[in-house]
Parts: C-alpha cells; sequence; structure tokens
C-alpha cells in the first residue's frame, strides 16, 4: 500500500505543479489545492501507516501499547489541513481581487500591465 | 440553491450542527474531536443556513459580525495559557478539576484552549465566506 | 613591531575620519611618524647586522594557527627602510605638491593606510596576515591611484590595479592555504626550513603556480604589467611611494622570501628568469618611446622589476645579493626621477618631454637632483647604482648555462634603460628655453631638497658602499640564503670583463640618447597592436562577461511568475537528479508492495480519475467538483489508516473549499481557449518529473524508516501527564500548546487578511 499511496503522493505533485504552471487564475488555485493536499498526504505517509489503530487511548487502558498509527504527523498534518484552508483562501481572494479590480485575466497579463506601468 | 427543501431543513439541521459541534468540541479530548472539528462543524452550520435563508437572516441570528469571534477565541487560549501562572506555575501548564464528568473527561484549562481553538477557527471561516457572500451580493 | 604598525593605521582613521577639521596645517608634521619609524628601525639594525632577528608574536586566531606574529629580519629589514626612508621624503613633498587640495587630510590617511599595511607585509611572520596586509596594500593603491575621484580615467585606472593585483591576492591566499595544509603551520619561518617537505609534496606545482599569479600581479610582471602605466594617473607622490619605490616590490619580497624554498624545485627558477626577461626587454623597449615623462618611468619600473624577478630565478648567491642592493638602488634613483618628474610637472604645466626644454637655468638644484638620480640609474661610478650594476652583471655571466645570451639581454635592457633615465634626468634641463611651456619660478623647497636627499643617499652609500655592505646587505643575505658572495661591491676592480662591459654600456647609452629624439609617432605605431595587448584581452572580456550576464538575466528574469517557476523546480529536479545519480543507495526490498484491500484500491482509483479531471477538464464546475472528490477521497484514506481526527478535519475543510470556490467562481476569469501545445507538453515534463523525484524520495523514506521516540513518548503519556485520551488533540491542545495558540494566530490574520481585502475594494467602490 505504501507503494502505491507514494506513487499517488508523485502523482498529486506533478497534477498540482502542472496546474500552477498554467495561465490561468483558476487554475492556478486548483494547483495550489491540489498540492497542500499532496503534502498532507506525504506527511501523513511518512510518519507510516497503520490500519485499525487509532491513537486513542482505550477505556480501561492509561497508555498506548501495542500497535497504534503515529499521533505526532497527525497532529502536525491537523494543523496543516486548517493553515492551508487559510492559505488558500487568502489566495483565491486575492486573485479574484486582482481580477476584478485589476483586470487581470490570466498570469502573464500581470506582467504585461506591469510594463504597460 | 434556495429551495424549498433546503431552507426548510436547515432550520432544524443548524442547530443540530450547532449543538454536535459543542458536543465534539467538548469530547475531543477522549475521543476524535475537539476545537478545530468543532469549529469547522458549527462553520459549516452556519454556512448552510445562511446559503438557505440569505446572509442578513444569519446576521440577524447572530447579532454580531463573526469578525468579532476571532480576537476572542484567540484571548480565550491566551488566558488558559496565563492563568497557570497566577498559580505560580510555568506558562501553559494545565490546571485540572477534580472528578471526571462523561464526555469531557476530566476538564482543566485545556478545555478553556480548545474553546478558544472553536471560536478562532468558526470566525475565521465565516468571515471569509460571509465577506465574499456580501461582496457577491451587490 | 605591532606598535608601528597600529600606530600608521590609527593615524590613518584620525586623518581619514577628523582630517577636515585639520585643514591641511599640520601636513609637514605628518612626515614626523616615518621619520620617527625609520629612525626606530635603524636603531634596530646594530643587533641585526650581529645576525640577530625579532620576533613578537600576538595570539588572534589561534585555533586556525593565525597570528599576529612579526619578525623582523635582514631581508625585511631592507625593506622597512625604504617604506619609512623614501615615505618621509614622499610625505614631505606631498605637503607642497598637493597643498590647498581640498582633500588633502584624506590623502595622508590612505597614505598612512598604505604605509601601515606595506610595513605589515614585510614584517609579518604569518602567511594569513601577510595575505591580508597583501590586500590592504591593493586597497590603499585602488583608493590612492583613484585619488583624483573626478577623473573618470583616474577611477578606471584604479579599479584595473585593483582587479590585477587583488585577483592575483585571491589566487596567492589559494597557495597559501595549500601550504598551511602541507606544512601544518602558517608561520613563514617555520615553513621556509621545510624543504624536503615541499618538494616531496604534491601541490608543490599549485602551490607555485599560486604564488606566482600574486607575485606577478602586485610587481607588473608581463602580461600582467599594464595597470603600472595606467595607475600614473596617481598624484606623483603615490607613484613615487607605491608605484615604483615599494609597494610594486611587494611581489618580488614574496619571490625573495620564498626562495630558499622553492630555489631548484620544478618549474621555479626557468618561469622565473623567463617572466623577468620578458618583462624587462618589453618594460625597457617601451619606455624610451614614451613621451609622458611618468610613463617612461612606469615602463623602466616594469624592466627594473623584471630584473628582479630574473635574478630571484638565477637563485645564486651572487645573484640575490644583487637583487638586494638594487632593490635599494632603484628604490633610491626612481624614487628620485619620481620628484623631479613631479616638480618639472608643477613648474612647467606638462609632462611632454618633446615640449620641456632648458629647465637648468630656472632650478638649478632640481637639475643637480636629477642628474644625480639619472647619473645612479645609469650605473655610473661613484653612485650606488654603479655597484648595483656590478653585481647583476656578475652574477647573469656567472648563472650558468644561458649566462651569455642572459648577459646580452640584460646589457641590452641596461642600455635602453640608461637612455630612458638620461630623457627624465637630464634632457628637460638642457637645450635652449622652449618659449611654449610657460615656467613658474617659484619652487617651494620641499620639492627640490626630497630628490636631492634621495639623489645624495645614493652617492653617499656608493662612496661610502663598505658601511651599508656590511651591516646590511651582507646580514641580509645570511639571513635569507645563509651563504656568502665572493663578488662584493668594490669601487675598483680592475679592468676585467666587468669593467670593459659597464663602460661599455653608458658608453652605448650616451650614444644612444644623443642620438635619440622622443617623438609621437611612436605611440600612434603602437595602437596598431592594440589587440595583441592583455588589457585589451581584458577589457574584452569584462565587456563579454557583461553581456553573458545581462543576456542571462534577461532570460531568467522575465517578470512572469509562471516562468520562474519552471525555472526554479527545473534547477530543483537537476540538483535532486544529481544527487540521486551519485548517492543513491539501492538495494531496497519491495516487500509490502500490494496489499490492499477493495475500498482502498477503489478510493484510490477515484482519486485518479478526480485528478484527472481537475486537470484536464475545459469547465471550471467540473473542476472544482472534481477537486472537491479529490479531498474526500483523501478523507476516505485518512479513516482507513487510523486518522479520525484527520477525516474529520478534511472533511469538513474539503466541504468549505468547495463553497468558498463555487462563491467566488462568478467572479473568476474563464478558462482560456489559447492553448500552446509546446508549452504544455514542456511543463508536463517538468511537472511529471518533480512527481517522479517526490515518489522516489518518500520510497526511499519510508525503506528507511523513521524515529518513533518522540511519538513513542507523547503516546505513554497522554493520560499520565495530560490527562486525555486522545492522543492527538493531547498534544494540539497540552504537549504542543504554544504552537497551536500561533497558528490560530496566522489564522485569524489570514481571515483578517481576507476581510479587510475586501473591504479594501469597497472602501474604493464608495468613493466612486
Amino acid at each position: 500500500m505504501e507503494v502505491i499511496l507514494a506513487i499517488i503522493v508523485g502523482f498529486m505533485y506533478a497534477a498540482g505543479i502542472y496546474l500552477i504552471l498554467r495561465r490561468s487564475l483558476v487554475k492556478l488555485i486548483i494547483g495550489l489545492i491540489i498540492l497542500g493536499n499532496g503534502v498532507n498526504l506525504l506527511l501523513f505517509l511518512l510518519g507510516g501507516i497503520t490500519k485499525g489503530h487509532p491513537p486513542v487511548i482505550g477505556e480501561s487502558e492509561t497508555f498506548l501499547a501495542g500497535v497504534y498509527a503515529d499521533p505526532l504527523p497527525q497532529a502536525l498534518i491537523l494543523t496543516a489541513i486548517i493553515i492551508i484552508f487559510g492559505l488558500q483562501s487568502f489566495a483565491m481572494i486575492f486573485l479574484q481581487q486582482e481580477y476584478v479590480q485589476g483586470g487581470v485575466e490570466d498570469l502573464d497579463s500581470i506582467k504585461e500591465e506591469e510594463e504597460e506601468k | 440553491m434556495t429551495t424549498l427543501i433546503l431552507r426548510t431543513a436547515s432550520v432544524y439541521l443548524m442547530p443540530l450542527l450547532l449543538l454536535f459541534s459543542v458536543f465534539i468540541l467538548l469530547r475531543g479530548h477522549y475521543l476524535p474531536g475537539g476545537g478545530f472539528v468543532g469549529g469547522l462543524i458549527a462553520s459549516i452550520a452556519l454556512v448552510v443556513y445562511g446559503y438557505a435563508n440569505g446572509i442578513n437572516q444569519i446576521k440577524s441570528f447572530l447579532r454580531f459580525h463573526p469578525g468579532a469571534l476571532i480576537p476572542t477565541g484567540v484571548s480565550l487560549s491566551l488566558i488558559s495559557g496565563l492563568l497557570p501562572m497566577f498559580a505560580g506555575k510555568p506558562f501553559m501548564t494545565n490546571l485540572w478539576l477534580d472528578g471526571t464528568y462523561p464526555i469531557i473527561g476530566q476538564p482543566g484549562t485545556a478545555l478553556i484552549f480548545d474553546t478558544g481553538v472553536y471560536f478562532v477557527v468558526v470566525g475565521t471561516a465565516l468571515t471569509i465566506i460571509f465577506s465574499i457572500a456580501e461582496d457577491n451580493e451587490k | 613591531m605591532l606598535t608601528a604598525i597600529v600606530l600608521c593605521f590609527a593615524f590613518a582613521l584620525v586623518f581619514t575620519l577628523f582630517g577636515k577639521h585639520l585643514r591641511g596645517r599640520i601636513t609637514y608634521l605628518t612626515s614626523l611618524l616615518p621619520l620617527s619609524l625609520f629612525i626606530y628601525f635603524l636603531g634596530l639594525q646594530n643587533s641585526l647586522s650581529s645576525g640577530g632577528e625579532f620576533l613578537s608574536i600576538y595570539p588572534w586566531i589561534s585555533s586556525l594557527g593565525i597570528d599576529l606574529s612579526f619578525r623582523l629580519d635582514g631581508l625585511s629589514q631592507i625593506f622597512t627602510l625604504i617604506i619609512t626612508g623614501i615615505g618621509f621624503t614622499v610625505f614631505l613633498y606631498a605637503a607642497e605638491y598637493l597643498r590647498g587640495h581640498p582633500f588633502l587630510d584624506r590623502f595622508y590617511g590612505y597614505l598612512l593606510m598604505f604605509m601601515g599595511s606595506m610595513l605589515g607585509l614585510v614584517l609579518s611572520d604569518n602567511l594569513i596576515t601577510l595575505f591580508i596586509f597583501w590586500e590592504l596594500t591593493s586597497i590603499s593603491s585602488f583608493f590612492l591611484i583613484g585619488f583624483n575621484h573626478r577623473d573618470q580615467k583616474a577611477r578606471k585606472a584604479a579599479l584595473t590595479a585593483l582587479v590585477i593585483t587583488g585577483g592575483g591576492g585571491l589566487f596567492m591566499l589559494l597557495g597559501f592555504v595549500l601550504m598551511g595544509m602541507v606544512a601544518g603551520t602558517y608561520s613563514i619561518s617555520e615553513i621556509v626550513l621545510m624543504k624536503s617537505l615541499f618538494s616531496d609534496s604534491i601541490y608543490l606545482g599549485l602551490i607555485v603556480l599560486a604564488l606566482f599569479a600574486g607575485a606577478f600581479t602586485k610587481s607588473a610582471q608581463f602580461p600582467f604589467h599594464f595597470w603600472l602605466p595606467d595607475a600614473m594617473r596617481a598624484p606623483t607622490p603615490i607613484s613615487t611611494y607605491l608605484h615604483s619605490a615599494t609597494m610594486v616590490k611587494a611581489g618580488v619580497y614574496l619571490l625573495a622570501r620564498f626562495s630558499p624554498l622553492f630555489d631548484g624545485e620544478i618549474y621555479w627558477n626557468e618561469a622565473l628568469i623567463l617572466f623577468g626577461t620578458i618583462t624587462f626587454i618589453y618594460g625597457a623597449a617601451q619606455s624610451i618611446f614614451k613621451t609622458d615623462l611618468k610613463a617612461i618611468l612606469a615602463y623602466t619600473t616594469i624592466a627594473a622589476l623584471g630584473i628582479m624577478v630574473m635574478l630571484i630565478g638565477i637563485g645564486t648567491s651572487a645573484a640575490i645579493y644583487a637583487l638586494l642592493v638594487f632593490i635599494c638602488v632603484h628604490a633610491l634613483y626612481k624614487a628620485g626621477l619620481f620628484l623631479v618628474v613631479g616638480s618639472i610637472d608643477k613648474i612647467c604645466g606638462t609632462r611632454d618631454i618633446t615640449k620641456i626644454r632648458g629647465l637648468r637655468n630656472t632650478s638649478v638644484v632640481l637639475f643637480v637632483a636629477a642628474l644625480l638620480a639619472a647619473i645612479s640609474s645609469a650605473g655610473l661610478i661613484p653612485t650606488i647604482g654603479y655597484h648595483g650594476k656590478h653585481l647583476i652583471y656578475s652574477s647573469v655571466m656567472e648563472s650558468g648555462a644561458w649566462g651569455i645570451g642572459l648577459l646580452v639581454l640584460t646589457i641590452a635592457a641596461s642600455i635602453l634603460l640608461l637612455c630612458a633615465g638620461l630623457l627624465v634626468g637630464l634632457k628637460p634641463f638642457t637645450g635652449p628655453v622652449s618659449p611654449e611651456v610657460p615656467l613658474q619660478k617659484h619652487t617651494p623647497p620641499a620639492m627640490w631638497i626630497t630628490p636631492l636627499l634621495l639623489g645624495l643617499t645614493g652617492l653617499g652609500m656608493g662612496i661610502f658602499y663598505r658601511a651599508p655592505q656590511e651591516l646590511l646587505f651582507l646580514p641580509a643575505l645570511e639571513s635569507l640564503h645563509g651563504g656568502i658572495v665572493s663578488k662584493q661591491m668594490h669601487l675598483w676592480s680592475g679592468t676585467d670583463t666587468l669593467f670593459w662591459l659597464s663602460w661599455g654600456t653608458v658608453l652605448a647609452g650616451i650614444i644612444l640618447f644623443v642620438f635619440f629624439r622622443p617623438s609621437h609617432e611612436y605611440s600612434k605605431r603602437d595602437k596598431k597592436f592594440k589587440k595583441f595587448h592583455s588589457r585589451y584581452l581584458l577589457e574584452q572580456g569584462v565587456i563579454n562577461v557583461k553581456r553573458t550576464f545581462s543576456f542571462l538575466t534577461h532570460v531568467l528574469q522575465n517578470g512572469y511568475l509562471r516562468y520562474y517557476t519552471a525555472v526554479i523546480l527545473t534547477f530543483l529536479i537537476v540538483l535532486i537528479s544529481l544527487r540521486m545519480y551519485t548517492g543513491f543507495e539501492n538495494g531496497y526490498e519491495f516487500e509490502f508492495a500490494l496489499d490492499f484491500t477493495f475500498n482502498e484500491l477503489a478510493t484510490i482509483i477515484v482519486m485518479v480519475v478526480s485528478i484527472l479531471l481537475a486537470v484536464f477538464t475545459t469547465s471550471r464546475v467540473v473542476a472544482v467538483a472534481s477537486l472537491g472528490g479529490v479531498g474526500l477521497c483523501i478523507c476516505l484514506l485518512f479513516v482507513y489508516f487510523s486518522a479520525p481526527d484527520l477525516a474529520m478535519t478534511q472533511f469538513t475543510i474539503d466541504t468549505l473549499t468547495v463553497v468558498l470556490f463555487v462563491l467566488l467562481l462568478k467572479k473568476l476569469p474563464l478558462y482560456l481557449s489559447k492553448v500552446d501545445t509546446g508549452v504544455n507538453w514542456r511543463d508536463l515534463i517538468i511537472s511529471c518529473t518533480f512527481g517522479l523525484l517526490v515518489t522516489i524520495i518518500t520510497l526511499e523514506i519510508l525503506f528507511t524508516g523513521s524515529v518513533k521516540e518522540i511519538s513513542n513518548f507523547y503516546a505513554e503519556n497522554a493520560y499520565l501527564l495530560a490527562k486525555g485520551k486522545n492522543v492527538v488533540n493531547v498534544i494540539l491542545v497540552d504537549f504542543r500548546g504554544v504552537d497551536t495558540l500561533i497558528e490560530i494566530t496566522v489564522l485569524a490574520v489570514s481571515g483578517l487578511g481576507v476581510f479587510s481585502l475586501i473591504r479594501l475594494k469597497m472602501g474604493i467602490d464608495r468613493e466612486r
């Protein structure tokens, strides 16, 4: 499974980067989101994956023992998901405002606009 | 999107989801959940309601701008961290009350901290989405 | 000794910083510093002559073997005396020469800085400090050449000199570091004793090459000579001091200092003789065709430096002895000639040799001083120059197989140099007074006393040669070479071959001088060969480098964001691939490759399809919907692999993202219809390669395994210390609570950012 997930992670990176390299603003945003998801998955994968043993201590126990999923990357990813959300929404609205106010239709026109000034 | 079904459903869905989000927040220390998830569920509840009934409805329901939740939440978390300092312990040391309760487990400053997180998440998500929605309505 | 150097730098600082307030009032007094240092070093002479040496070490960076260690021996002593002695006359002279100059105090500041660094250079007993002082002399030379900073040519000349000497210095540093590696110490006095260690070292060739690079650039050897004539843009006292008497001899000093170590090793002698010979022939031949008095002197200086390098190349004790004497001889007469030229410049307002005539009537003392310097340069009895020439001739004659050839060349160069010396020292004073050049009658005393002083010193040392020979030159030779010489200075050694050669040279030189007419024609002819000149090569090189990088900048920094991303990624790909190519450890076994359930497989297939849809669809709505699909699939993966918290967060965030996107979509531009297939393929290749690299790295990390100590600590103590059972949550709100606090602050900032972005726009709308 790890191998497949590793391939998926690479695939998500490729898709994200390909979209970031396009001219369209919408594709840039989609690319950012996919790339963000890919990073989360990568972190998750690197922590090692375990089936059926969430890092929650049982009713009668006082500490995790035996096989359990690594809680540390999970905590990291949880914050990462939220932060990426904040970043993405900011990027989205920033680009949208560029379009609405600055008339920037695609990435290349930012540069052309600069030159006109 | 503002179909009759959604509008009707959202009226019942919103309080239920809000309640659920508080439940998720409280149980976070013992079972999956916590301030982040709880906050997100609460924002979804309000966003769905706003979708169905319009932004103004939700504004009159809330009675204040959701942005106000952000500083509230940050201060709450900060205070929870500062509290132990009055007890002569280092910053962010947890203080516990005696006894355990269902769902919550043993209540302590960690719960206040998590509530702060909850408020920040709700505040931020709603601020972002409502700002855009208001902008779109113009 | 440290005190002497620190004193120079301290005064230099005072003059550069607070010089304005002095307004040139105490310029004469500044010459007391070199004078007192001269007396101080002269005072040490007695104990030096009896074989002693002075060593003082001040720890600096001892852990790296770098100390401020200074050592005064015979060789250093010759240099310190020249530096302080000539320094004294130059300080005195400059006070008059630059009288009223608005930056006179700054000038003295630089000059003092130079004197300090030059003293440091010749006294250093540590390679690294020697290098530091070496570069300091280059830097002060830069400031002094460009002293007339409003003159564009002066600035250019300053930069050329800095690039050449500074660049050579860097090569020299490489050599020094290698020497330090081989010897295990940076102490020069210890290194020169390790001859056998160095001749066995594989770095020997490289070290010698690096030293050559440093010495040849500093001492203006062909083909690096051209910065020196350019440097004549500096005020004449500077040319006197730095570019003839002291700084340019630093390269010679370096070679002489290490000659005991490298003498007889690989190409040391041959290369030195070759470069020295080419340089002195070239310099001597060029010198007499120049019409600017300072240019003539510049080329004769180059020639003299060439002779010195050749003498080191010959390397016999007679040659080294001749070198030591010649350094002194040259400093005295060349400084004298330069000062005379400076005075002529002041009197006539020009340095053009074809225009200046008949100065003997107006400036008698200057004439005497010039004549003294000229006959010393000609090597006429009884000046010190006479001894210098004899020693050179005799050592060249005995230099072995090439002796006769070298001797012929040396004599030819000497004839030319003699003629050049007479052109400067005699020609301006003879003939009828030229009507075109208005003469300024009044010359301040300092401007003729100082060259006279130098001339008389040369004469005195020539007549009473025994004292300097016994006290200065022989001890210096012994400290450097450990040997004694049979041929010493004599005023009269009988009518042997040497006698006839010497007088033959003089006669030929005088005949040449009588029949030679300087003219501007020669320099025009010289311009035809411009393309073969090393300066031309350097300038072309600079232009080409500029052009290349302006082209590169244009290509790489074209202002398109996508392009920057692509370039950065490509570079990253190349970098990582290279690392993998060299450092990838293969041999991991794919043991847990294909153990998945149907659910997982289905999820992954859906995910791949969604991603492909999101990338290639032409509809924005489909793209956003597939984006939601990708998020949900990841959510499922979190569920499968025991991360309920993550699954819940991912699910809610995914929902919010899609809602946000749908809200925004109305006000975002449509997809473009333009399709650029070439660019698409290029980006596809870049992104796929990068994705592949990520996969490979991921697999490698997975197979290497990770450390679980931290995770285990949290897992074991979550309940015991933090009374929580959901370990992920406990980490967030308790163990790493401060991080979370900061994180929600970041989140709050992003919310406020969005809010203000939109409010900002609303404000603009309202204004309209």
